[in-house]
């Protein structure tokens, strides 16, 4: 554990650091406070909706596949650190894997998660424009 | 108390000293640099050349009210700029700087690492921690309880995890090469010069050092473009783009909170050239000029090579940031997921072949 005093030591005298700072400026600074002041920001007038709490499922199908790959990053860190004991071997598996990994991929892109507001252009671009028109 | 501890405690100072310091000299560098890029002069008033600019600023910051918005999330609120700020110190902690130094104090000899922590698990370490960045800005996002930051957030969130995914897949190429996590024995694989088997080429890469980068550039630019996303610079600052989104996540911030955040995003810039620096251009190695200068410049010089190199990449995201227009955030997730990811892949398993092809012969021989 002596490896890891090091890095305790510096969180604490980082947060430490933080803390000392933010006090310094709590003593320092002006407080007056208006409710103008403390209303959320909207280009100087009042905002009239709260802000959305709903997203595209884009977001959500993001957060999943970097799943996916986060995992594989950890079993390719396992394998590279012993990259020359496992020789052809770990070659051969790792490679079988990232097949796969790039196989989802594949059907992920295919499927048209990666496409980020390519429908709606190609929508409005295929519209019939002459008969809008008319 | 014992050793360990005070020497942690004096290298947890003297990162903490170092990094702030340097983060006044580099925002005056960067904003130095850009002027002179778009023809201007730059700060010039405070101190010599201005360089004392950011330290008027920060004084300024450090006297302005904080404000805590009437809709805001208070804990998280008052959390985040936490989050944000001391992760960036400690990443800072496994970056080697120099070989050990052998101190004699009291008849006794002690060798002292010129590392903050040299851990066997650097690189997962190094990760995490960059991973705590997306929660202070996802958490500021969300907190604030205004519209702007929200979005700034949400594209944050999904912007770091992406890059960080192709950031990951680059480094594992330069883990083939050391087979170790531990940064030391990164910088330590990287030592000598390259040599071919075949003569010819042998009297031609000799000359070469053996740093990551020669072997493995697809995997350095890859890696490089990702830490750019990864700390939201520009050209992938959409997470601040102030046309569209004021400030980004950190709208509602005011005084030192928003300063906080202003810091831990210039620390954590420096810490991914140096990173980069570790990685890719041999870290602190260079030439000690060892017999021609005196003796303590063999202390001094690798922290000046890998001063240099960091600096020079620090060059490069500059330049980048004054040549390049921001990307449209359906071309950046297309970028990141459909040309980094894969591309990042193929070139592991290529590498791996060429590496296996070198190490073990023919796979049926």
């Amino acid at each position: 554990m002596t490896d890891w005093l090091p890095v305790l030591v510096m969180f604490v005298v980082a947060v430490g650091f933080a803390l000392a700072s933010l006090g310094a400026s709590y003593l320092l600074s002006p407080k007056k406070a208006t409710p103008e002041k403390l209303a959320p920001y909207e280009c100087g007038i009042f905002p009239e909706v709260e802000p959305s709490q709903r997203f595209p499922v884009k977001f959500y199908m993001v957060a999943m596949l970097y799943i996916v790959f986060d995992i594989e990053i950890i079993f390719l860190f396992a394998w590279a650190t012993r990259f020359n004991d496992l020789g052809w071997y770990g070659i051969l598996a790792i490679s079988i894997f990232t097949f796969f990994v790039l196989e989802t991929l594949y059907y992920v892109w295919k499927k048209g998660v990666l496409d980020w507001n390519i429908p709606r252009r190609e929508r409005y671009l295929k519209q019939d424009l002459t008969k809008e028109a008319a | 108390m014992s050793i360990e501890l005070i020497i942690s405690l004096v290298k947890a100072n003297i990162v903490l000293a170092v990094l702030l310091t340097n983060t006044i000299l580099l925002i005056w560098f960067e904003r130095k640099v850009v002027a002179g890029m778009q023809s201007r002069v730059g700060p010039d008033r405070a101190g010599p050349f201005g360089i004392l600019q950011t330290l008027a600023d920060a004084i300024k910051l450090l006297l302005k009210e904080q404000i805590l918005p009437s809709k805001a999330d208070r804990a998280m609120y008052l959390l985040a700029p936490l989050i944000a700020l001391v992760p960036s110190f400690l990443i800072f902690m496994i970056i080697p700087l120099g070989p050990d130094i052998t101190v004699e104090w009291q008849n006794a000899l002690y060798t002292i690492p010129l590392v903050g922590a040299d851990l066997n698990v650097g690189v997962l370490y190094f990760l995490a921690l960059s991973s705590i960045a997306v929660y202070s800005v996802v958490l500021a996002g969300w907190s604030s309880g205004s519209k702007y930051p929200l979005l700034g957030g949400v594209r944050a969130s999904a912007q770091m995890i992406s890059y960080e995914a192709a950031m990951g897949l680059a480094l594992v190429p330069v883990i083939l090469y050391s087979g170790s996590l531990s940064l030391v024995d990164i910088v330590n694989s990287q030592s000598g010069n390259l040599s071919s088997s075949i003569p010819i080429l042998n009297t031609i890469v000799s000359f070469i050092p053996k740093w990551n980068i020669f072997p493995q550039f697809v995997a350095f630019g890859i890696f490089f473009i990702a830490a750019v996303a990864e700390v939201n610079r520009a050209p992938f600052d959409l997470v601040e783009a102030e046309q569209e989104l004021v400030g980004g996540f950190h709208t509602e911030y005011s005084g030192f909170r928003f300063a906080m955040f202003f810091l831990a995003e210039y620390i954590n810039m420096f810490n991914m050239c140096a990173i980069t620096a570790t990685f890719f251009l041999g870290g602190w190695l260079g030439p000690t000029f060892e017999g021609i200068l005196p003796p303590i410049f063999s202390v001094i010089m690798p922290i000046i090579w890998l001063g240099v190199k960091t600096f020079l990449l620090l060059f490069v995201f500059v330049w980048i940031r004054a040549t390049l227009p921001r990307l449209r955030y359906d071309q950046l997730m297309e970028l990141g997921w459909k040309r980094m990811i894969p591309l990042s892949l193929v070139w592991l398993i290529l590498s791996a072949i060429v590496l296996g092809l070198r190490e073990f012969g023919l796979p049926w021989s």
